[in-house]
């Protein structure tokens, strides 16, 4: 009994962090039919926002560095939400219509955002300032001419490589000047660690088993997090014109509505909930630039099991996912097999988290041969038009 | 009974309970142009899409030269020989009309065939002649996406043709032709309506007079009337459901 | 349309000229590919450049797959994010058959490491030589035929096919990476000192062979490509990609088509893997990442994609870029890969060879001169107007 109590309270912290990660991936698809494969990343540095905000708060004694996390909480849920809707206005908004080309454009900001990370130093930051404020000054200084459309091309072309000389140069020089302090990247390649408060040490003590409390908190998080998009959905104005625009783009337009604004609105709060996952994730272990890596796969198989559109599939998918992971990879199964050793052994086999991940995914293509739209496809003829 | 190409019986089609197609029954005879008509969501677009194999029916059965359609894939019913054209023209873009034609046109549609076949001597002669009815020989070697909207209409009834069908369901023809190219398209149907059964979904009751026999009024997923154009003009429900609220308009 | 009666006539067949150009294609193609396989390398060995050699020879296996990625991807509008899975088959595939070189009676030495001592039943095949080059191309093309099939019959298109590529991807990495009793696990196969033809594989006679023989392939696949997609098969594919619920009205099954030319790729993918391996000494689980598989999809977006010659272009240009600029700033890198990706996507969606079909050449030819402005382009395009100009002159 206590072993069942134990594989679906897994299951379902597994599932909740997947779920809190796929949310968002799910809500930008929805509404935009937008793949964004920096979400991963979006979800790293929702972690190490959490990682910077633990470091300002230990020094700080007590009271606040006990409650750090709901401080982490929100700058995450901002910091990505940011980044995200720098994406969707820099990048994304030229590409709608075309989705594999999103893919791949995403995928090259998840790259920077990885490299980014491990590099990031006051040198660099000093490097990127300052090539932005050259660049960016020079081109709005440019612009002003009359002629500025018809020597664009070669402003740029001009401007790109001075600026990124000088810029070069400038925090060449202030890394030999300064030394370490100033060129050491302060996260670097190696994973930093995020201990979680006091408070959430420990765990709850059921029968023989014990639930840790962070598990519960990053279940309670997830809870929250969904009542929270479902009353922004259904009860507020622009979760009005989200759905309306998710239902149709063009009439929506033409009634009036910012469908620009419900783009950047939606691709940020898709972003931040990566942010809050991120603080989730950063709880459970040691996170690194790749952390966001190793989440993408499996939220991406919670968007093409949920269905597009609705919550209720995303919740199920997420669930099922995180319980079939444990259960398999656990091997809770097999022991309930010791009278047939072939079938025992079978499951011994897969039981590993990596090897659950094959048996998962079989299962997934087979799901999808009976419903290949998902749990709740969307139906009528506008589908496929 | 041989002479009804395509009959309907019982015909239900519901989406998450809301029913496009409620209880509706249709027939066609071989060789018969029908025009079909009813109200923006009476159910037509979606009334084809059954008969395509697009969408399946949640009740009742939809027949074709006495065989039910229900067991069979979109592209098995387009090889059993029902054509469609869509609402909007779609050709395929990067194709010139030539090869739009020719794809249409091929006898054997697998793989293999596509791989080493070439074309016969007569399919090159179908799409010759199909190109001058359709009156696109002269930009018969562009990427289809030059062309005008009118020309696409008409290169995809061309398409159309080409798969050599027995009957052609023709979704709105006319919309956003000039009325020149209206009348054009009006007397392609027409000459093709001697060889082909027809079934043309419209709007455009200028047009519906010009080539219409017989008309079907469909209303809320259902047939509320058949009749020449002059009874259903003048049935009162019609005036009520459709020709009046044009009025009002 | 009053021109439908006063038409041209339809231009003359084309098919002498047709043939025309197919003749100089193939002698442009073939002096390019000779000059690759026999002069390059002479004149790289002769200038202290050995070392370019070998990395050409695996950027042209490289090219390989390049060729398969642009089949599916520009052609028919399938964008795969799992083409390490069939690249990393055909590598193991040979690899395996190059581990079993050893005197009768004796298995691979990692298997001692974990304890097994009688080979796996599925290596024994891989005695055989012939077993093992039919297993290079067949593998790859019958598992990805299965997942194809499995995948297009149920209309599982666009991104959604691309996440499941990916997801497939995980999970074969997960197994070769899992599997170190099978497989060697993470570790993989060296294949450097494994004897092949009486002669070590990493000897400069055989090195050279390899990359002759990459050469040879490529062009092998070059030729297939362009056989596969100049038919009316390529228009087809072309169909699909524009408009693949249309296709089916017209009578077509989709699902076969797209399973055929993806099993095709996933078998070019394989043998480019096979030779990629003999040329680099190594194969891992790695080269099923995820980055390396989107990272041949950005070969071809750089070169063109639709265009066969772009594919092989952009996968040399950017894997000389990658070897150049990781050599010197190691940490670089993955800035100047993730912008190639922007900038690929949102300023060059044809790639290099797209723009200069479309107006690159144009503007090289008026570089820095005023360019002549055309009032009525479309008029002058207009083909009516062009054949009245023809008619009035004869």
């Amino acid at each position: 009994m206590s072993g069942l109590l134990d594989g679906l309270f897994n299951g379902i912290s597994i599932g909740a962090v997947l779920l809190l990660a796929a949310l968002g991936l799910a809500i930008v698809f929805g509404l935009m039919g937008v793949i964004n494969m920096a979400h991963g990343e979006l979800i790293m540095l929702g972690a190490y926002t959490t990682f910077v905000v633990q470091n300002i708060f230990k020094p700080l004694g007590a009271p606040w560095s006990d409650f750090y996390i709901f401080f982490a909480l929100v700058a995450a849920f901002i910091v990505a939400a940011l980044v995200g809707v720098l994406l969707e206005r820099t990048v994304v908004r030229y590409l709608y219509g075309r989705p594999l080309e999103t893919l791949l454009a995403t995928w090259g900001v998840s790259l920077i955002l990885q490299q980014f990370i491990r590099s990031v130093s006051p040198q660099f930051v000093v490097g990127v300032g300052l090539f932005c404020a050259l660049y960016f000054g020079a081109i709005a200084i440019i612009s002003r001419r009359p002629d500025f459309e018809r020597i664009r091309n070669w402003a740029i072309a001009i401007m790109v490589p001075i600026s990124v000389a000088i810029a070069l140069t400038a925090s060449n020089v202030l890394g030999q000047s300064f030394k370490l302090g100033f060129t050491r990247p302060w996260f670097g390649t190696q994973g930093v660690d995020v201990t979680a408060p006091k408070w959430l040490r420990g765990g709850l003590a059921i029968g023989d088993s014990q639930l840790p409390y962070t598990r519960l908190f990053i279940i309670a998080l997830t809870i929250v997090c969904l009542l929270g998009i479902y009353w922004f959905l259904n009860k507020t104005n622009w979760g009005l014109r989200i759905r309306s625009v998710t239902q149709n783009r063009t009439m929506s337009a033409c009634l009036g509505i910012p469908t620009q604004k419900v783009d950047a609105i939606t691709f940020a709060i898709g972003s931040g909930l990566a942010g809050i996952a991120g603080c989730a994730v950063a709880l459970l272990g040691s996170v690194s630039s790749n952390t966001g890596q190793a989440y993408i796969v499996d939220t991406f198989m919670v968007v093409v099991i949920g269905g597009v559109g609705k919550l209720i599939g995303s919740i199920m998918a997420a669930g099922a996912i995180g319980i079939l992971s444990y259960v398999i990879g656990s091997n809770a199964i097999g022991p309930l097999f010791d009278s047939m050793p072939f079938v025992k052994s079978i499951f011994e086999f897969f039981a590993t988290a990596s090897m659950a991940k094959v048996v998962v995914f079989a299962l997934i293509v087979v799901f999808l041969q009976f419903r290949p739209a998902g749990l709740f496809p969307q139906k009528g003829r506008t589908v496929e038009a | 009974m041989s002479s009804k190409i395509l009959e309907i019986e019982n015909l239900t089609v519901s989406f998450d309970g809301f029913k496009a197609i409620n209880n509706l029954n249709f027939s066609m005879d071989e060789g018969e142009l029908r025009v079909v008509i009813g109200p923006n969501g009476a159910g037509k677009t979606t009334f084809m899409d059954i008969i395509t194999g697009k969408t399946k029916p949640t009740e009742g059965t939809v027949t074709f030269k006495g065989r039910n359609l229900r067991p069979y894939k979109e592209y098995q019913i387009a090889r059993m020989g029902i054509g469609r054209k869509f609402q909007t023209p779609r050709v395929y873009q990067k194709l010139t009309p030539r090869q739009n034609l020719e794809l249409s046109c091929a006898q054997h549609k697998n793989v293999f065939s596509s791989l080493l076949g070439r074309s016969a001597p007569g399919e090159r002669r179908t799409v010759g002649g199909l190109l001058e009815t359709v009156g696109l020989v002269a930009k018969a070697d562009i990427p289809a996406e030059l062309l005008s909207h009118g020309e696409k209409q008409r290169l995809e009834i061309g398409m159309l043709v080409a798969q050599s069908p027995d009957l052609l369901l023709v979704d709105e023809p006319v919309a956003g032709l000039t009325d020149e190219e209206t009348e054009n398209v009006g007397s392609l149907l027409l000459a093709l309506a001697e060889s082909h059964s027809i079934m043309v979904i419209e709007h455009d009751m200028e047009f519906v007079r010009q080539i219409a026999k017989k008309v079907t009024v469909l209303h809320q997923g259902s047939v509320l009337c058949e009749g020449t154009m002059d009874e259903v003009q003048n049935d009162p429900r019609v005036i009520e459901v459709y020709l009046g609220h044009q009025e009002d308009e | 349309m009053t021109a439908v009666k006063s038409s041209p006539p339809a231009p003359p067949e084309v098919a002498p000229r047709k043939s025309r150009t197919l003749v100089r294609e193939v002698i442009i193609v073939g002096v390019i590919a000779a000059v690759f396989a026999f002069l390059l390398p002479a004149i790289l060995g002769a200038a202290g450049q050995g070392v370019r050699i070998n990395q050409l020879g695996r950027f042209i296996s490289l090219a390989i797959a390049a060729l398969g990625i642009d089949l599916i991807w520009g052609y028919t509008g399938m964008l795969s994010l799992g083409h390490g899975i069939f690249f990393t088959l055909g590598g193991y595939a040979f690899a395996m058959y190059l581990q079993l070189q050893l005197p009768a009676g004796q298995i691979p030495d990692f298997f001692t490491l974990y304890g097994v001592t009688e080979l796996p039943f599925f290596w024994k095949p891989f005695y055989s030589f012939p077993f093992t080059l039919v297993a290079i191309v067949a593998i790859p093309t019958i598992i990805a035929a299965v997942i194809g099939y499995l995948v297009f019959r149920n209309r599982i298109r666009g991104v959604y096919f691309s996440i499941l590529t990916q997801a497939a991807l995980i999970v074969f990495f997960n197994f070769f990476n899992g599997q170190q009793k099978l497989i060697n696990g993470t570790n993989g196969f060296k294949t450097d000192s494994a004897p092949l033809f009486g002669a070590p594989v990493s000897d400069p006679k055989l090195q050279t062979l390899f990359y002759v023989l990459s050469v040879l392939f490529l062009v092998g696949g070059y030729a297939l490509c362009r056989w596969l997609t100049s038919g009316r098969l390529g228009r087809l594919l072309v169909a699909i990609r524009d408009d693949e619920p249309r296709v089916r009205f017209s009578g077509y099954d989709p699902t076969g088509y797209k399973v055929f030319v993806f099993a095709v790729s996933a078998g070019l993918a394989g043998i480019a893997g096979a030779l990629f391996t003999v040329q680099s000494g190594i194969i891992t689980p790695k080269s099923m990442d995820i980055a390396f598989s989107i990272e041949m999809v950005i070969w071809v977006a750089v070169g063109g994609r639709a265009t066969l010659v772009g594919a092989v272009l952009g996968t040399i240009l950017v894997n000389f870029a990658k070897t150049l600029l990781s050599e010197q700033y190691p940490e670089y890198w993955l800035f100047f890969q993730g912008a190639l990706f922007l900038l690929v996507v949102t300023v060059l969606p044809n790639g290099i060879l797209g723009w200069l079909q479309s107006d690159g050449l144009l503007w090289l030819r008026t570089l820095g001169r005023p360019q002549k402005v055309s009032t009525y382009p479309s008029l002058e395009e207009d083909i009516d107007v062009k054949y009245e100009q023809q008619n009035l002159r004869d």
